[in-house]
């Protein structure tokens, strides 16, 4: 009870950070954190759904082993551009920047991150770069796959690398800029009496992923710009005929894009943390190993590139470097997965749909993972390189860990960014659908990769048609599962239930406040006196909850209307 | 400019943002801020500087022949320019703390100067660059538009030395850009010290963008002895 006291909603008054002001210029010039998340969480979106469309040409090109859909020119632009689309316009940004962006200063009793203006300054530098992406794109395409080896980049691809690079080094920096807000957010405007291990492990999880952001994109980002350059002058440093190496793109392409990654993953692992917790209505258990094996992933993440390069002609001695220290990235992985289990165990455990992701999410990351160890083993890497085992692999990290998450995350806080709960049997029913297709999906290509179908193909030999029906039908039946919350969240903003402050009683500071927020995010400034996921009784939580949520409908009676 | 600072002092500062606490928290949220952008760029010029330590290591002595085309006394005096812009710097932070309104803007003055002078000598080393044919490219010694031979120390390939003036246009080029933008940046903190905005109360501005004009002079006091000095002691010696 005393956490409870200790700082006690005032009423919730009507205004709240989507009406504190109208107009398309409130939102476009807004300097709210929170606006700026729901104008992230649109253009991600709609990055999302346009990825998708890629992914579903991909599917269904391959439901023939013949290549009589797409061309094989066609086919080498449309995986790329799924791939670009994906990773750089939806997975990097989706969990932090929308989220991220909405909860860390709530999270931590702030008023906004500490550089409002930087903050919205990142979304028109992403909305930027995916225009120019997506002209490139539409204008002609890119073939060298989301990889841009040279000197196939550089020299022999005849399609729009260099715009496609620009607006590629272009929304870098946007990621850049929030890792930059969100580390120095950390850092200086905690609320009184929120230590480092007060915080909320979401926010460990974005910090460890600021750090990824901030040393690895610079990197992206100068590697990108030699590429081009190389490009447009025909000579470089990448360059063979005088002496350059390609293998050094390979070696700085993926310093960067291995712990990409982890900027993919981490913000997701701190969404579960959060949900496990908080559904099982118990301390997490061993916080402070959680906490920090957000930072060795992040730390670790920095050292395992070379595992892209097996076959590159790399060292020897350098893959075997590579391959134990991919072996030791599992070890703080399966710290958080057992610390999940443990939490479970006992807990008293309620199946809302974002538990549903979240369990989904230990599950499928599980299994990402330990294939994750047969391609970090060298002899078992060099036997299935550039087959699907390796696509189905990463796709259950970033689809079934990252996606699941995110959507978790999404319908977790929803009530609190939109002010109205989402329908849960719909909610329910889309999350089943989601975790059954996605597995329809990528299930059947590991074994397909595993005796050899090769990746990047548009035809193959017949008797890998049936993996790729059953993979083209679960990709269907995966598209309609992230339709089904696309429309009923929109569909919920307008005529979902109303939301109470705190509808799943619980101690975090973001439910301390009304939902939606005010502009200011608390009316009276928050003063820390409990710890992380200090749940009191059920009792007495219940009575906080009810009792907070009548104040709440006393406060809505005169609007009435619905 | 003193009665308006005695105001400053008893509501709050008209320069403290909403969403601080204090003057404090902003100053520290500004100066990390700028430390972790420093630590971005740090990692951007890290990826040309893997590329020239690699190459540096596989064609040492086409490097070195390279090298010794550039002006080491004209990198030199650069050297010393920037030395010296980053004192006239550090003297404007300390002006700006203490509130020295005239040395402030005189020693910000003076940077700005000192960072164009800088500039100009780069405009002129490449235009020598230009005239020797050295940018990389077709009329580069040895391709096929210019049959003209770079100078060699023995053993070393003159295809190399194309990487070489590769990693030197991209390295000290970056290096410029980073130069302009910094002659802007103080542009900016010399206009409104001008107008008086600065004093022992906030000074952060001025602080932080000193910050990065020590970054951005640190980068060339590594760029000066890769680029400029390493290998010369073999044109004689061998």
């Amino acid at each position: 009870m005393r956490a409870i006291e200790a700082f006690e909603p005032p009423l919730p008054s009507k205004v709240n950070y989507i009406n504190a002001q109208y107009g398309l210029k409130s939102w476009l010039l807004t300097k709210d954190h929170k606006r700026i998340a729901l104008l992230y969480l649109g253009s991600v979106t709609l990055f999302f759904f346009f990825g998708g469309i890629y992914a579903m040409l991909i599917r269904i090109e391959l439901l023939t082993p013949r290549g009589d859909f797409l061309s094989s020119a066609t086919y080498n632009k449309v995986f790329t551009q799924h791939g670009i689309l994906m990773i750089f316009f939806f997975l990097i940004p989706a969990i932090p920047a929308t989220l991220g962006n909405f909860l860390v200063p709530m999270m931590i009793g702030a008023k906004d991150l500490a550089f409002p203006r930087i903050n919205l300054l990142s979304w028109y530098i992403y909305l930027v770069g995916g225009t120019i992406t997506i002209y490139a794109l539409l204008a002609g395409g890119v073939d060298t796959g989301w990889t841009f080896y040279a000197p196939y980049s550089t020299t022999f691809s005849n399609s729009y690398v260099v715009l496609t690079g620009v607006g590629i080094f272009i929304s870098g920096f946007s990621s850049i800029l929030t890792g930059l807000n969100f580390i120095v957010t950390i850092h200086t405007m905690r609320a009184p009496g929120m230590t480092w291990f007060r915080l909320p492990l979401f926010i460990w999880s974005h910090y460890a992923t600021s750090l990824i952001m901030i040393l690895g994109t610079p990197v992206i980002a100068i590697t990108i710009l030699l590429l081009a350059f190389e490009r447009l002058a025909h000579i470089g440093i990448f360059d063979p005929a005088i002496g350059g190496d390609p293998v050094l793109f390979q070696h700085l392409f993926w310093f960067y894009s291995h712990p990409a990654v982890y900027i993919m993953i981490l913000p997701g692992m701190g969404v579960v943390s959060e949900l496990i917790a908080n559904f099982s209505r118990k301390n997490i258990f061993g916080y402070k190993f959680v906490a920090f094996s957000s930072l060795a992933i992040a730390i670790f993440g920095f050292l395992v590139w070379g595992h892209h390069m097996f076959v590159s002609g790399q060292s020897v001695y350098a893959g075997m470097i590579f391959s134990f220290l991919s072996f030791a990235v599992a070890i703080p992985s399966a710290v958080k997965v057992f610390n999940w289990t443990a939490t479970l165990y006992k807990g008293s455990i309620s199946y809302d749909t974002p538990m549903l992701y979240a369990l989904g999410f230990i599950g499928l990351f599980l299994i990402g993972g330990m294939t994750g160890l047969f391609l970090a083993s060298i002899a078992i890497d060099v036997h299935v390189t550039d087959t699907y085992f390796v696509v189905a692999h990463f796709h259950y990290i970033m689809v079934g860990g990252t996606l699941l998450a995110y959507l978790g995350g999404l319908h977790y806080w929803w009530p609190k960014i939109s002010g109205r709960m989402y329908p849960e049997g719909w909610a329910r029913f889309a999350a089943l659908v989601v975790f059954v297709g996605f597995n329809l999906t990528f299930l059947p290509q590991f074994v397909a990769g595993y005796l050899g179908m090769p990746r990047r193909y548009h035809a193959y030999p017949p008797e890998f048609q049936v993996f790729n029906v059953l993979s083209s039908a679960g990709a269907s039946i995966l598209g309609t599962g992230t339709l089904i919350p696309l429309v009923y969240l929109i569909w919920s903003m307008r005529y979902g239930r109303h939301a109470e402050a705190n509808p799943w009683n619980l101690p975090g500071l973001e439910w301390r406040t009304q939902s939606p927020p005010p502009t200011e995010n608390f009316i009276v400034s928050p003063v820390v006196t409990w710890e992380a996921y200090e749940f009191a009784s059920p009792d007495e939580m219940e009575v906080v909850g009810t009792r907070h949520a009548a104040r709440f409908e006393d406060a809505e009676a005169p609007a009435g209307g619905d | 400019m003193a009665e308006t600072a005695i105001v400053e002092h008893e509501v709050h500062h008209p320069a403290l943002q909403h969403h601080f606490e204090n003057l404090e928290q902003q100053r520290e949220a500004g100066t990390l801020g700028m430390w972790v952008f420093l630590v971005t760029e740090m990692m951007f010029f890290g990826g040309m500087f893997m590329a020239y330590t690699l190459y540096r290591y596989k064609y040492g002595l086409a490097f070195a022949s390279a090298s010794n085309h550039l002006s080491w006394k004209l990198g030199a005096f650069n050297t010393a320019v920037l030395i010296i812009s980053s004192f006239t710097m550090a003297f404007a932070v300390y002006n700006a703390q203490i509130g020295k309104q005239r040395r402030l803007i005189v020693s910000l003055a003076i940077t700005i100067l000192l960072g164009l002078t800088f500039l100009g000598v780069k405009a002129v080393e490449y235009h020598d660059k230009y005239e020797d044919h050295l940018i990389p490219g077709r009329l580069f010694p040895g391709n096929p538009f210019n049959p003209s031979t770079i100078h060699l120390l023995p053993g070393a390939s003159a295809q190399n030395t194309e990487i070489f003036y590769w990693l030197y246009f991209a390295m000290t080029g970056m290096h410029a850009l980073h130069m302009v933008i910094g002659v802007g940046l103080l542009s900016v903190i010399l206009f409104f010290s001008v107008r008086g905005r600065y004093g022992p109360e906030y000074h952060n501005p001025v602080e932080v963008s000193g910050l990065y004009w020590h970054f951005v002079d640190l980068i060339w006091i590594f760029l000066f002895p890769l680029l400029y000095l390493l290998g010369r002691h073999m044109e004689h010696g061998g």
